[in-house]
């Protein structure tokens, strides 16, 4: 029988060093692979031994396109083995960087990394020339959402500003204000992106996902809240081990997650919208509705469309916070060091973070454990992959490859995160 | 492939957490510029589409930890005519550095279940072990003015000019009140090498060496006024070691103060 295999050996326009695989036997696909050869990198075992208190610096440099997801999880989870909690301003504060890591995430993602896949070009720079207007819209909003962390974070890439128990400094109600103006510019945009992207050309692919996400009744989850899927699972973060695990594949240095007795999971943008749609503000469930998306989308596809809908709330939740912001007393809570345990997961853009510690007496990490986001899709986006193989298996190895290779970065996987955590090859035989 | 007669830029990663290259797509206005004023020839994270060295600039990320990688940055040497290191991993070793200290056997077995499936070198070493580099630019991650400038002058045919003096006299131009004199806490501002525009002071922080030592630092000086406040042996020796215990004044003076 003939073989045919087609690889990427270097998957482009995604964060981090990873490939993919596909071989077919005849018009079987019988192996997929989503390699990850980016240098291990020892994180878990770097913060043993290390203060409490560094954990939000040091985990930060897992990744320099989600540092603020790093420093949340890690700061919730520390002030739960600390026994302190952060309300009122400081925790609005919280969500504010959030939302700004948000929007600078997702822009760079739907319209630099994504959307050529869907208008056919190699990168943005090549779409500007043609689309200039589509380009600049981009980087408008990808710079107000940088704005937020910079002036919150003292900086865009690993900012400084954020401590166990709160912030270093807290802004002003001025220095805020001083953003509106161009959030609001950015909201516009957003809701530009949501009309743009419904329009692209979103191939067909439904498929039953278990979607795995944090879940908040008040709010669109993203610091706090229960894990909760479609499938009916509903624990608290401190029980995320019990109910998932982690496994080591030959040719990746990415762990690949699962959820113990159901399989392969998805989290991100989806799995939120899906389970978190009526906590969107009103403006955000308007523009979705506008651009065809029922309450919940089960086409990876669609993502593009699910991200800029989350931008446009991520504008709009930050310009609300704003808006009610009353400068706390104190910019943090104090954190005592005490023996205890804690854990948190936190919604970075691509997806849940789960972090875990062991502190002693003293304050100092005695073990760490973090799942990032791209480990935990890391099998969803083989069983993607495969299905998507096998779907346009008469199409040539170039269409092929621009599919697969559209597959993954439908999830927007952060590869150096996952090395603690991509290259695409196709093989028919 | 490429008729272009623009200088050819190229972008590579090894060990590290893409923050300094993304520092080039954070330059939002300056960004389609750059695209006009030099052809990115190879940049993995933006394009798909590469071509082929030799190259005129080579801006490289992250630090050598794999054997694969250790042959793959004479290749981005032998195809580049002028060699950049961006940012404290390529330039010292970045926090992969803490393994050098390390018995990375152990550090193996506590990340992975199944430790025969990676591959990877006792040591993280800078850009600079391995090949001639012709500029370092420092900071975990790098400034991004400081980057442009780096390809500003490298099309104007000059060196670059980013001060080495050190974070404490950016603070004093920028006038926050000394945070260590004042508030009485610890900063690594008076040993620390100039790029951030001393941000950590002015966020009522003190400074941790995120760009790495200055020329001629006096650490056993600055340590022993941190001592002389009350900072532990072992708060001092986990401060020096972050992301830049692989600069030798850094990690030296480290050793001096007990666990």
């Amino acid at each position: 029988m003939s073989s045919r295999s087609i690889h990427v050996d270097y998957l482009a326009r995604v964060e981090g060093e990873g490939g993919i695989h596909v071989t077919f036997t005849g018009d079987q696909v019988t192996d997929v692979q989503l390699s990850i050869f980016e240098p291990p990198r020892f994180f878990e075992a770097f913060l043993r031994g290390r203060a409490f208190s560094e954990a939000p610096d040091i985990t930060a440099r897992i990744c320099g396109i989600c540092p603020v997801a790093y420093q949340m999880s890690s700061v919730h989870a520390m002030e739960q083995a600390l026994g302190i909690s952060v309300t009122g301003p400081l925790r609005a504060l919280r969500r504010l960087l959030y939302c700004g890591e948000w929007i600078e995430s997702h822009a760079l993602h739907v319209f630099m990394l994504h959307a050529p896949d869907f208008v056919g070009y190699p990168d943005a720079i090549a779409m500007a020339k043609d689309h200039p207007e589509i380009v600049e819209r981009a980087l408008k909003a990808k710079k107000a959402g940088n704005a937020i962390v910079a002036r919150l974070g003292g900086r865009e890439i690993h900012p400084i500003n954020v401590r166990v128990g709160g912030f270093y400094k807290v802004p002003t109600r001025r220095d805020l204000a001083t953003l509106q103006e161009d959030l609001l510019r950015g909201r516009e945009l957003a809701l530009d992106a949501v009309r743009w992207t419904a329009n692209l050309p979103i191939p067909q692919f439904e498929q039953d996902y278990e979607f795995v996400a944090l879940h908040h009744d008040d709010e669109y989850a993203m610091n706090e809240g229960h894990v909760v899927s479609n499938w009916g699972l509903n624990i608290l973060p401190t029980e995320y081990e019990d109910h998932f695990a982690e496994e080591h594949v030959p040719y990746s240095t990415a762990l690949h997650s699962t959820h113990r007795g159901h399989g392969a999971y998805l989290v991100g943008p989806l799995a939120r919208y899906a389970l978190n749609h009526a906590q969107l503000s009103p403006l955000a469930k308007e523009a979705a509705r506008d651009a065809g998306l029922g309450p919940v989308s089960r086409n990876p596809f669609q993502s593009i469309v699910v991200r800029s809908v989350e931008m446009l709330y991520a504008f709009d939740e930050a310009l609300r916070i704003i808006a009610d912001y009353v400068e706390p007393e104190q910019p943090h809570v104090a954190a005592e060091p005490r023996a205890g345990v804690g854990c948190a997961c936190t919604e970075a853009p691509r997806g849940m973070l789960y972090h875990r510690y062991r502190l002693d007496e003293a304050g100092t990490i005695v073990d760490a454990k973090i799942v990032p986001p791209t480990s935990q899709n890391q099998k969803i986006i083989e069983d993607d992959l495969r299905r998507v193989a096998a779907q346009s298996a008469n199409s040539s190895d170039e269409e092929l490859t621009l599919r697969c290779e559209q597959t993954v970065r439908n999830y927007d996987p952060c590869i150096s995160c996952s090395t603690h955590f991509l290259k695409l090859t196709v093989e028919r035989t | 492939m490429s008729k272009s007669t623009k200088p050819k830029l190229s972008v590579w990663k090894f060990a590290s957490c893409d923050g300094c290259q993304l520092s080039l797509l954070d330059s939002e206005e300056e960004l389609l510029a750059i695209a006009e004023t030099l052809e990115i020839a190879y940049f993995v994270e933006v394009s798909r589409a590469t071509v082929e060295g030799p190259y005129d600039l080579a801006l490289v990320e992250g630090s050598i930890t794999t054997q694969h990688d250790a042959e793959r940055i004479q290749a981005v040497r032998r195809a580049a005519k002028y060699l950049v290191t961006i940012g404290a991993c390529a330039t010292v070793g970045g926090i992969q550095a803490l393994r050098n200290f390390a018995n990375i056997g152990e550090f193996v077995s506590l990340v992975y279940a199944s430790p025969q499936y990676i591959e990877t070198l006792s040591d993280s070493t800078p850009v600079s072990a391995h090949v001639a580099v012709d500029f370092e630019l420092r900071g975990c991650p790098v400034n991004k003015a400081q980057l442009l400038e780096v390809l500003t002058a490298f099309l104007a045919g000059r060196q670059p000019h980013t001060p080495a003096d050190s974070v404490c006299m950016e603070c004093k131009r920028r006038g926050t009140v000394c945070v260590m004199v004042a508030q009485g806490t610890p900063c690594l501002g008076p040993v620390t090498h100039a790029g951030c525009g001393a941000l950590c002071p002015a966020y009522a922080r003190g400074c941790y060496g995120c760009f790495g030592p200055k020329n001629m630092p006096n650490t056993a000086a600055l340590t022993a006024e941190w001592r002389r406040q009350g900072v532990s042996g072992r708060d001092v020796r986990l401060a020096l070691r972050t992301f830049n215990v692989g600069a030798e004044p850094f990690y030296r003076e480290s050793e001096r103060h007990e666990l």
